[in-house]
């Protein structure tokens, strides 16, 4: 092909694109193209468990309770509630109009359905515990009861009632998760696994899925039989997977899609310079920290964990290693967070000058039996990442002078959290948390001693257990806050685990894209916002 | 002929078991498994989890029931993309791979050979330090620093063409070019030292003196022995093209096979990456049997019995 004729091709080629360009938008159809984390691991809402999967089965399905725009609980499937005066019963009242995609009514039966699926054991669902707090549920679970015994009932076709093991304020927060989501039963019990295909699947959300390519995109269509589908503004979502954050960018930059669910850390300030208000980076649920091993014997002392973390100049690594995209953190419960106080707790020493800190932790390691003569060999193991290796380098920095030396241990993710789990010759470990709800006990809950799964620390103390057993019995909000908090206090004076900082999330948003709100746990359902060309 | 390849490709079959064995093996002796993540599972869950995917039996015996479901041509469920099984996922993603492998590889051969042509005739001319130049730059480049500055360019600042993504013919210009710039400057540097050689050669002077027009003395006489090189460089980089690569799909977004051998691997996703060695080894095998079948149609002095 001579090159006049190849650039000839070339031109009717791109001239043939815009043609076909032009002519969609003459539909006028208005397309989202949501920049989404990456694929999901599966669209089966049982079997989920991370939050680029939140984001689409959010689009997909309606639960009986829901986020609004500010991620506030509003009513979803059931328009109203009753709790009962114990705090053990919910009873829920479905809307009439409530229905599935193919046109069925949304029925209670539906909802017990789905919650006695997700707690079969051969459903495989990898998040189910997160529902625990239901009647039976671990039972049935992990200890062979029969599904049937959930405490979820129908009291008729449209009233739902859910019993609890104990009054759990968090409750219908928790139902916000994509596990609290409902399946179409006809349709999983005609296809199987498979009720996830486009072909097959039946969703009572605003949107209804079209296609899934993976690693190029979800595409999903509003869904003409859904509630309140006359004020849903967007006709069709495109959700792009970017395992590269910086793609995002570009393609945002580009004018090829309208938001970007995270953002490269390390880029953050060029691209602040770049899009000024568009980079989002609101506080998010979420805490990012180094577990100590307190079995270990050089780290059983609390005085040397506590040395260790008072050194940290926490600003500097949220300033100059993660560009100001991360808030410093002396506690384990984000601000923000709902039935808690507004402060964060913090150690008293937290508002001293650095110096100051740094002498102080001297002589904590001085007592325990640490100094220059004798120093500390501290092993920090942590997950491969740009801006993890920084800030592990700039922490054994700031120890240094407490006479610690640091080796690294750096693994991929996989084996990193394996060796967490399986192994018990950590010392130091890198590890973070997201909340799943908006609650502190879903924070506080990660250092239990019966919790082996998230306790890296291995921290047993039984007056922090027996802290969160009685706010797990109290029913007045705010004397359970502050039992919560006297226990967040214990965990800060014991520091199993040193808070480093807390998350931000961090988004790009078109000006085109009108309706999307920042919040501190960064939902953002597509049916409450709108694009203007 | 005919024989040869058959006999070719059954030893193939003792090649591919041998891959498919250490490949599954050596997998197994990464720390940590699918689904071992920052969120760590419930004790219970991960049970389940292992039972379902047959990962609670004896290493041996999951090593013979995935040598069985491979008899049967079933390549396994994906460990972590739990709504597709490895062949669905490989299906859609290796039209895309060979699709974007093909274009570079016909762009790389076109241009390559033109480019070393050129240098080869004009040699120690300005065109031919050009081209060394261009080569040189070519290889050293890496594609990780081409990509973002090709889709900067043409994507961000000129809007010419898409800065990423898939669909339509326009969404392959910058990932080919990517592609093939690397072996676009190869190939130029096999064909100008095969060429020069060539021109050098008996043959070509003979065919000089019997007064053969130019044109005539190249696209016949010289090219052909100059190509050996290149069909044997081309072999294995051909099928390494043709598999996807893991640097220009996630950085123009593109949904091929090339990252499912990295994010498998990362996600200790054993059937998918089984699934992408074993398509790779057999390019591998199919890539050296078309250039020893090429050698015997480019060199008279080559035959097979």
């Amino acid at each position: 092909m001579g090159i006049d004729r190849f650039r000839s091709v070339l031109t009717g080629t791109l001239a043939a694109t815009g043609v076909l360009a032009m002519a969609t938008a003459a539909l006028a159809q208005t397309t989202y193209v949501r920049g989404n984390d990456g694929d999901p691991e599966t669209l089966d809402q049982h079997k989920t468990s991370t939050i680029s999967e939140a984001h689409l089965l959010r689009d997909l399905y309606e639960g009986l309770v829901i986020y609004d725009p500010e991620a506030n609980v509003i009513p979803g499937v059931a328009e109203s509630w009753d709790v009962s005066d114990d705090g053990r019963t919910y009873t829920f009242h479905l809307r009439e109009d409530a229905s599935w995609s193919n046109g069925d009514p949304v029925k209670a039966e539906d909802f017990v359905y789905s919650f006695q699926r997700i707690m079969t054991p051969d459903t495989g669902a990898k998040y189910a515990n997160i529902l625990y707090p239901i009647k039976n549920a671990e039972q049935i679970h992990t200890g062979g009861l029969d599904p049937s015994e959930l405490g979820v009932e129908a009291v008729d076709e449209k009233t739902l009632e859910i019993t609890l093991e104990r009054p759990t304020p968090y409750f219908l927060e928790l139902l916000t998760h994509q596990t609290g989501l409902p399946v179409n039963p006809a349709s999983v019990e005609e296809h199987g696994s498979d009720f996830v295909r486009p072909e097959n699947m039946v969703s009572n959300g605003a949107y209804t899925l079209v296609s899934f390519t993976p690693n190029d995109k979800i595409v999903m269509e509003k869904n003409p039989e859904f509630r309140e589908a006359d004020s849903v503004s967007i006709d069709r979502i495109e959700y792009i997977p970017f395992e590269d954050r910086a793609n995002c960018v570009r393609r945002f930059e580009a004018g090829e899609v309208h938001s970007c669910s995270d953002l490269p850390a390390d880029q953050l300030e060029s691209i602040k310079e770049r899009l000024g208000d568009q980079v989002r980076t609101p506080p998010y649920l979420g805490t990012y920290y180094y577990s100590l091993n307190t079995q270990k014997e050089s780290l059983k002392d609390p005085r040397v964990r506590q040395a260790l973390s008072m050194v940290i100049d926490r600003d500097f690594v949220a300033d100059e290693i993660w560009s100001g995209s991360m808030i410093p953190a002396f506690g384990l419960v984000p601000p923000g967070i709902g039935n808690y106080d507004v402060e964060p707790v913090k150690p008293e020493w937290a508002d001293l000058s650095i110096l100051d800190r740094e002498d102080q932790a001297i002589a904590l390691m001085e007592e325990a039996g640490y100094g220059p003569d004798n120093p500390l060999e501290l092993e920090l193991s942590y997950n491969n990442s740009e801006n993890h290796k920084n800030t592990a380098t700039a922490i054994a920095d700031m120890w240094a002078p407490l006479g610690v030396n640091v080796t690294f241990n750096v693994r991929d993710a996989s084996a990193h959290y394996a060796h967490l789990r399986d192994s018990d010759d950590y010392e130091v470990a890198r590890a973070g948390w997201i909340g799943d709800y908006s609650d502190p006990q879903n924070f506080l809950f990660l250092v239990r001693s019966d919790n082996p799964g998230f306790n890296y620390a291995k921290y047993d103390n039984p007056e922090y257990d027996a802290l969160l057993d009685q706010a797990a019995e109290e029913t007045d909000l705010e004397k359970r806050a502050q039992i919560l908090r006297q226990a967040e206090e214990i965990f800060v004076r014991d520091t199993p685990y040193i808070p480093l900082l807390y998350y931000s999330s961090h988004s790009l948003v078109s000006p085109k894209l009108e309706g999307w709100k920042d919040n501190i746990q960064n939902v953002h359902a597509t049916r409450f916002m709108s694009i203007s060309e | 002929m005919l024989r040869y390849v058959l006999r070719r490709l059954l030893g193939a079959i003792p090649t591919l078991f041998l891959v498919i064995t250490f490949a599954f093996f050596l997998m197994r002796v990464a720390p940590g498994g699918p689904f071992d993540r920052e969120r760590a599972l419930e004790a219970k869950v991960l049970e389940n989890l292992n039972r379902v995917f047959h990962l609670d039996r004896p290493l041996w015996e999951q090593y013979f029931y995935y040598l069985g479901n491979l008899a049967r041509g079933d390549l396994g469920p994906s460990f972590i993309y739990r709504d597709f099984s490895v062949q669905q996922l490989l299906g859609n993603g290796l039209p895309v791979s060979i699709q974007l492998g093909g274009m570079a590889l016909l762009v790389a051969l076109l241009v390559g050979s033109l480019l070393g042509c050129i240098a080869a005739l004009r040699q120690n001319s300005w065109i031919d330090y050009g081209v060394t130049a261009v080569a040189t730059f070519g290889i050293t480049v890496p594609n990780f620093v081409v990509a973002p500055v090709l889709s900067l360019i043409f994507g961000v600042w000129l809007s010419m063409l898409p800065a990423g993504g898939w669909g339509g013919p326009s969404s392959m210009i910058l990932p080919v070019i990517t592609l093939a710039l690397p072996q676009v400057a190869i190939v130029a540097r096999l064909i100008r030292g095969s060429m020069i050689e060539a021109l050098r050669s008996d043959h070509v002077r003979t065919a000089r003196a019997y007064g053969l027009p130019m044109r005539m003395i190249v696209g016949v006489h010289s090219l052909r022995a100059a190509c050996l090189p290149v069909v044997s460089y081309l072999g294995p980089a051909a099928a390494a093209l043709l598999t996807g690569s893991v640097v220009v799909e996630t950085i123009f977004g593109l949904p091929g096979i090339g990252r499912y051998f990295v994010q498998g691997a990362l996600n200790r996703d054993y059937t998918l990456v089984m699934g992408t060695v074993i398509i790779i080894a057999v390019f591998v095998v199919i890539f050296n049997l078309i250039v020893d079948l090429l050698y015997a149609a480019l060199d008279p002095r080559v035959r097979y019995d």
